[in-house]
């Protein structure tokens, strides 16, 4: 043991230094980093990791950086607070992207709770024809096909993709609210 | 602002705004911004102050039917998806009007014959809600930037390729073959059967096909055509996924392992 010590001294990291390797990692990273990754290049155990991004979370946070720390999609990103949106579209001059249009939205929300949903089981809860919306949500990668049903026809079932989880700002499926909870809103 | 205008045209109240429709993607914009027949009632239900659990179906039925004739006057041809909701909403005013059958068994209560449809519209409703939801995150997201791409998929395995990105490889391979065969020698022919059979043995032995690797042994453009057209059919009737590693990058065809059920 006392042999290796020397070693393992050099392999381990200070609380700040991990700190701040995790926070580097975190800001090159195209997409959302995951906890694992970060394991397998830091060479560090999973709780000592989440421990050093909880760290850094609160770091942003206490100091009211303009950047912050979340989870999404699986992962760990940097980006931007909400609150300096207009200051940014000012400067990169663009405008919010075209959001997509209430059918589609209503195709994607029956997606997102019922996956892996068919075409028919997606036509019986809206009442109309769905695949214009399909198609959309297919040509923006919101969708990925999930396999067929093994029934009558061997319909393609659909379910959400990781960009959804990005573009909708969801750690994972299960932050979505409960379906239940929107039956309040109806009078 | 401009959607109530169009509202006007069909002689409505005003609504109060729905979900912005910037995008093209739909031609329900005709009919009046309504997403469908359980949208439309739902408007209808709302604007008559009506209780959901308890819908004057004659009242409702009428303002149905006028809605969709006006939707025929203007020439709009009316989706069989409205047709099909004005025929239920008639049976179950007609059902209404029986007296109700003083069951013969007696304790069993009759169903209401407007549960079915009061089911559908809250299980609409929720939905509903739940793209409103969506679209308030979506709102959120667009006020939050990222270091640079965000959209490289260059660490994500599980992208979908798109037929498209298959009509460009397929392409690039032609292009290829144009340049390297400089004569046919009269062969015989293959089929598409002979085809899709030889792919998908390989595919089902292999489990997984580099498309740009198989295209790649194929010989004559004849055969490439066939083993394109082989790989759509595949796609279509097997349980395969389409994946490509990165912008550019090889489309790879894989069998469906985890979903199978």
């Amino acid at each position: 043991m006392t042999e290796k010590d020397p070693e393992n001294e050099k392999a381990r990291r200070s609380v700040s230094e991990l700190v701040a390797v995790c926070e580097a990692l975190i800001f090159v990273s195209d997409e959302p980093i995951t906890v694992r990754e970060l394991i397998k290049i830091l060479q560090e155990d999973g709780e000592t990791i989440t421990a050093a991004i909880e760290h850094l979370k609160k770091e942003y946070d206490e100091r009211e950086s303009g950047l912050q720390l979340r989870e999404i999609g699986g992962g760990w990103q940097i980006a931007t607070r909400t609150e300096h949106h207009e200051e940014i579209r000012e400067l990169l001059k663009t405008q919010p992207a075209a959001k997509l249009s209430l059918a589609s939205l209503e195709t994607l929300s029956v997606i997102a709770y019922k996956q892996p949903v068919t075409v028919p089981e997606i036509m019986d809860i809206r009442g109309v024809q769905s695949a214009s919306s399909i198609k959309t949500l297919l040509d923006k990668r919101l969708i990925v096909s999930k396999g067929r049903k093994e029934t009558v026809g061997r319909p393609m079932q659909y379910g959400t993709s990781k960009d959804f989880l990005i573009q909708f700002g969801l750690k994972d499926l299960s932050e979505l609210p409960s379906v239940e909870d929107f039956e309040d809103l109806v009078q | 602002m401009e959607e109530s205008k169009e509202q006007l045209v069909f002689d409505f109240d005003k609504v109060e705004p729905h979900i912005v429709r910037e995008s093209s993607d739909q031609f329900n914009v005709q009919m009046g911004n309504f997403d469908g027949p359980l949208d439309l009632l739902l408007f209808l239900i709302k604007r008559e102050e009506a209780n959901i659990f308890d819908i004057p179906i004659a009242k409702i039925t009428d303002e149905y039917l006028r809605y969709i004739r006006m939707m025929k006057s203007f020439d709009f041809a009316v989706a069989a998806d409205f047709l099909v909701m004005a025929a239920t909403l008639i049976e179950i005013k007609s059902k209404m009007l029986l007296p109700p059958e003083s069951g013969i068994e007696g304790e069993e209560e009759v169903e209401d014959p407007r549960q079915e449809l009061v089911d559908r519209l809250l299980e609409y409703q929720q939905f509903k809600n739940a793209a409103e939801m969506l679209w308030s995150r979506a709102t959120v997201e667009q006020a939050v930037f990222t270091r640079g791409e965000i959209d490289s998929d260059e660490n994500n395995m599980e992208v979908a390729a798109t037929i498209f990105d298959l009509f460009e490889k397929f392409q690039i391979i032609i292009e290829r073959h144009k340049e390297e065969i400089k004569m046919e020698i009269k062969r015989e022919e293959m089929t598409l059967a002979q085809m899709i059979s030889g792919m998908k043995t390989r595919l089902f032995r292999e489990k997984v096909l580099n498309l740009m690797e198989f295209f790649g042994e194929i010989k004559t453009r004849n055969e490439l055509v066939l083993a394109f057209i082989s790989v759509l059919e595949i796609v279509r009737t097997e349980s395969v996924r389409l994946t490509q590693k990165k912008t550019f990058g090889d489309i790879i065809l894989r069998v469906n392992t985890d979903t199978a059920n």
